[in-house]
């Protein structure tokens, strides 16, 4: 039940359409089933899976509008959830900001967001896949903890002025950490796909232990200003948190992008030339969604020669100020180069490789000032080459001043990111070396 | 999947993505919230199907959880409201013990057959797994408690409290803020209710109702000229307690060092946003801190998040163990210095308590998601390390014989595990107002509400920012500063705590959010102190040009 074809849920949506009374009707179908396999201590620790879907219905009379939902699909309980809406519609207060339903729409093609495969992960699946991953550490005298979560679901919305949208979607997600065994060193990897055939965590576990070997017995240097290169995931980690240009927030003078004395950084040049930032649904490595909240999504560029090309509107704003909405990115994809990490290494007099960051939190929105901690594998380089292992670091950088110091891209990345309202998604992130990066104060955790 | 992912992913509408958290569950009229689903009758025996199956089918322990978990979001910004939604999230978690192995499943449909299927998954999971399992599951002995049930006590539950009450209110806030010169100002009542019952192959079956409410909001002044802008955020606490939280008592309100108002057992939401509003405009016009060593005198609503990252987190049995390693991190506490017995977390007057039971706190239940019962116990005592957090398939590893009660699930769609009890800072001994503490200060600052914040995955490293920053100098208050933030090493900090005031300044405050575990589960918790004065804490100023 979890998974309903196109079919089955355009049937249950147009019954649900149909038992309305009200001014508009929005009905939303979605649901999905995942499963999980949790690690620690070269030994499973939990592991489930789970399975919903439910029906939301939302409705309005002017400017009034309610919501209801339901998990069963028989004809008595579906107008029962739509007169529910309506009458809660009836007594809510008036939203001035309420948009009526969108008209229908037209959409690219499908994009390949959904594989069977990932699809038909069973727990035995799981099980090996850790198993793999453990078997290689114990060997080592090295301690796995990781994690490996995937997913199927689909969504599928209609409203009463005939939008109707159908999507599906697969996804697997792993990270593992590596300990070595006298609690000095530690090593992470991960890996994000939507077709679960590319994962091999025997493969991404290795690499995980070289990294714990590697950065045992660190050495602390002293905090500073240092030439950084950031693996991919580390580069990620501090783009996803700048990549929400909400255009409401910039007009009304509280973002980075509101502009002293009013306005905003829309078409100014906020970093480096060569910063080239897109999202593009139908891109072959991180697919998403054709449409959001039912406008249809198409490549639109964030940032292009380094300049804020798009902000985000949503269909209330939009109207406000007499632009077109904006759908919400389903990925984002920063253009990368050639240069391979050892490339970038080779080319660098003194500096520091960080495998992730951890821990990072808004310090000032103003300025988007971020602090946060390198972990699991950081390592000085001198003269082309990884010299030693170091201790952790705290930094205090804005990723808008990071991109201003930009010195080289390096190859591009799936990767699991977190920015962005409601987390998840995915991006597409080089490597990158920037000069200046600023350290505060040193870690001792390991 | 979970809901979050998957609107980001198919790109539901922006409006879902308004909630301040996602996922919690579907939609529903308020009528159906305040309406029982089914009795605890029913769900004996229903839990009953579960109990029977699991052990049919070879499984040494089974718990069932039959959750039913209601929110309610009531949202606007100035003089609009911007929603007001109910959700509920209804279903059964199954979790046994088969071949010395955790297995777990999860469903919404509560029949008989849904459950039955749920509990065959569950086994299925844990034999699968049990092919690479090291050690088989040691549970820590636990009485049966036979039929018993629970409730938070509250006085009235906000549920209840009609709509049209609670908007009234968050708009008589957000118009005081405009009135006062805010430039934007967003407002939320935040309700939960638990509805939990609890049932184990042991003979506990264990009814909780359990609430809570967080009135928050953020007023923002923007000053277009100069190009800045700052956000003071409210000085309410998420509680363990009913709608009786909003009644703003005058017996409960403080008058606090700076000129500032604070809250205690309850909140006046339109007085805090009016005082809001005139701090935002100073908060705009203040001195940029001069960066150096200080001395910090913190308030309760500030201290609580320090308490929560530096002293919580690594007493945490799971992330000393390594089960945390790939997420929230392991811990500096490590066993040695546990076994010590003399590992000075802090100076002589820090001492720590966990607890599950204090009334009006967020961590407050009877008994915990795995059937045990709650109480309070000692994590430091006189500086010195003396215990962790620990549930049933921990405290042998302590050669403790008895489990903390600390096991907690965000819902019945996710397996329980060891989670933050409320751990609190014991007020001081000696007589001692925040006033008097200041008096004694020569160069320091008193922070006021939490900000920023961020700790290294072993807690040693962190950093915390604020909402309100006062000079002191020479005992006096010298103003507000800003671009405020101070680093640390978590116990120098500790063993930098010279005066702890008395408990006349104790209060609780925490979050409804603590993240821990993968998938990622939310837990409540509170954290109580009394004002605090920490020695020579190196503070940065975190000013920047873009």
């Amino acid at each position: 039940m979890a998974i309903l074809s196109k079919e089955e849920a355009k049937k249950i949506l147009e019954k649900v359409v149909g038992y309305s009374k009200a001014d508009g009707i929005e009905a939303g179908l979605n649901g999905g089933d995942g499963g999980n396999i949790r690690y620690a201590r070269n030994s499973v620790s939990t592991a489930g899976e789970d399975s919903n879907v439910s029906l939301s219905v939302s409705v309005n009379f002017g400017k009034k509008s309610g919501a209801a939902s339901i998990n069963e699909f028989d004809d008595v309980s579906l107008e029962k959830v739509v007169r529910r809406a309506e009458e809660l519609a009836k007594l809510a207060p008036e939203n001035p900001e309420f948009m009526d339903p969108l008209g229908p729409q037209t959409y690219g093609p499908e994009a390949k967001t959904f594989i069977e495969s990932t699809a038909k992960i069973t727990p035995e699946y799981r099980a090996q896949a850790a198993a793999d991953s453990i078997n290689p550490a114990t060997k080592k005298d090295i301690t796995a903890a990781g994690y490996l979560e995937d997913n199927r679901g689909f969504n599928a919305q209609m409203n009463s002025k005939g939008l109707f949208t159908y999507n599906q979607a697969t996804g697997v997600n792993f990270t593992v950490t590596m300990r070595s065994n006298d609690g000095t060193g530690s090593g992470w990897v991960a890996r994000n796909f939507n077709d679960v055939s590319k994962l091999n965590t025997a493969e991404a576990s290795q690499i995980a232990i070289e990294k714990a070997l590697q950065s045992r017995n660190a050495k602390a240097i002293e905090p500073g200003k240092y030439t950084v290169i950031l693996e991919p995931n580390a580069a990620a980690d501090l783009l996803g948190l700048m990549l929400n240009f909400n255009a409401r927030q910039a007009d009304e003078g509280r973002s980075f992008l509101s502009k002293k004395g009013g306005g905003t950084k829309l078409g100014e040049k906020l970093v480096d030339e060569r910063v080239n930032i897109y999202t593009d649904p139908w891109n072959e490595e991180v697919p998403t969604a054709n449409q959001a909240g039912g406008l249809p999504r198409k490549r639109m560029d964030l940032i292009k020669g380094g300049v804020v090309s798009n902000l985000f509107y949503d269909r209330y704003w939009a109207q406000q100020k007499g632009v077109e909405p904006t759908p919400f990115p389903g990925n984002r994809i920063m253009e990368g180069g050639n240069a391979s990490i050892e490339d970038m290494i080779k080319d660098t007099k003194k500096g520091v490789l960080v495998t992730r960051f951890w821990y990072i939190r808004a310090v000032d929105p103003q300025t988007l000032l971020y602090t946060g901690l390198t972990r699991d594998g950081t390592f000085y380089i001198e003269n082309g080459k990884i010299k030693h292992p170091i201790k952790n670091f705290r930094f205090n950088e804005s990723p808008i001043i990071m991109l201003n110091n930009l010195e080289t891209l390096g190859k591009q990345m799936r990767v699991a990111s977190g920015g962005g309202p409601g987390g998840g998604g995915s991006a597409l992130v080089p490597a990158m070396k920037i000069r200046d990066f600023t350290f505060t104060s040193l870690s001792d955790a390991v | 999947m979970k809901r979050r992912d998957f609107i980001n992913m198919a790109g539901l509408s922006a409006g879902a993505m308004m909630l301040p958290f996602t996922g919690f569950g579907r939609e529903v009229d308020l009528a159906e919230l305040l309406t029982p689903i089914m009795d605890v009758k029913q769900k004996k025996q229903l839990a009953d199907v579960a109990l029977n199956t699991a052990k049919s089918l070879g499984a040494s322990y089974t718990d069932v959880r039959i959750g039913r978990y209601l929110n309610q979001f009531v949202t606007t910004r100035e003089r609009k409201v911007q929603g007001v939604t109910n959700t509920e999230s209804f279903g059964v978690g199954v979790r046994v013990i088969a071949n010395g192995t955790w297995g777990f499943g999860a469903t919404n449909d509560v029949t008989a057959d849904g459950i039955k299927k749920a509990t065959e998954r569950a086994v299925a999971i844990a034999k699968a797994n049990s092919k690479f399992q090291k050690e088989p599951v040691k549970l820590a002995a636990n009485p049966s408690y036979g039929e018993i049930s629970w409730k938070t006590p509250i006085v009235k539950n906000g549920f209840e409290v009609p709509v049209k009450e609670k908007v009234d209110l968050l708009l008589a806030a957000n118009a005081k803020a405009m009135d006062n010169g805010a430039s934007f100002v967003n407002s939320l009542i935040f309700l939960v209710n638990e509805q939990k019952y609890f049932a184990s192959s042991e003979g506990s079956y264990i009814d909780q109702d359990v609430h809570r409410t967080w009135p928050n909001f953020q007023v923002s002044m923007v000053d277009r000229q100069s190009g800045s802008f700052k956000t003071r955020s409210a000085f309410s606490a998420p509680v363990g307690m009913g709608y009786e939280y909003l009644d703003g008592k005058a017996s409960d309100k403080i008058q606090g060092p700076g000129g500032i108002i604070l809250y205690n057992k309850s909140y006046d939401i339109v007085e805090d946003a009016a005082m809001a509003a005139e701090q935002a405009k100073q908060m705009i016009a203040a001195k940029s801190v001069e960066p150096g060593k200080y001395d910090l005198v913190l308030e309760p609503s500030h201290m609580w998040l320090t308490i929560h990252e530096s002293v919580g987190h690594p007493t945490e049995l799971d992330r000393v163990l390594g089960y945390e390693a790939n997420f929230a991190g392991t811990s500096f506490l490590t066993f040695d210095k546990w076994q010590s017995k003399k590992f000075k977390f802090g100076s002589d007057i820090v001492n720590f308590v966990a607890d599950k039971t204090q009334v009006g706190s967020l961590g407050a239940v009877a008994y915990d998601d795995e059937g045990v019962k709650c109480k309070q116990w000692d994590l430091i005592k006189d500086g010195v390390l003396v215990n962790y957090q620990a549930i049933r398939d921990q405290v042998s590893l302590l050669g403790q014989k008895e489990s903390h009660g600390c096991c907690y699930s965000q819902s019945w769609s996710d397996v329980q595990f060891q989670r933050m009890p409320n751990v609190s800072l014991q007020a001081g001994k000696q007589q001692l107002t925040p006033e008097q503490m200041i008096s004694n200060v020569d160069k320091g600052i008193y922070i006021v509400k939490d900000g920023s914040f961020s700790i290294d995955q072993q807690r040693y490293n962190f950093q915390f920012g604020g909402v309100l920053f006062f000079e002191i100098k020479n005992g006096k208050i010298a103003g507000m500063l800003k671009d405020v933030a101070y680093q640390a090493n978590t116990q120098e900090f500790w063993n930098s705590c010279v005066a702890i005031c008395d408990e006349r300044d104790y209060r609780l405050n925490g979050a409804f959010n603590d993240g821990k575990g993968q998938p990622s589960q939310s837990n409540a918790v509170s954290h109580g102190s009394a004002t605090a004065r920490f020695n020579g804490v190196n503070v940065i100023n975190t000013g920047r040009t873009i």
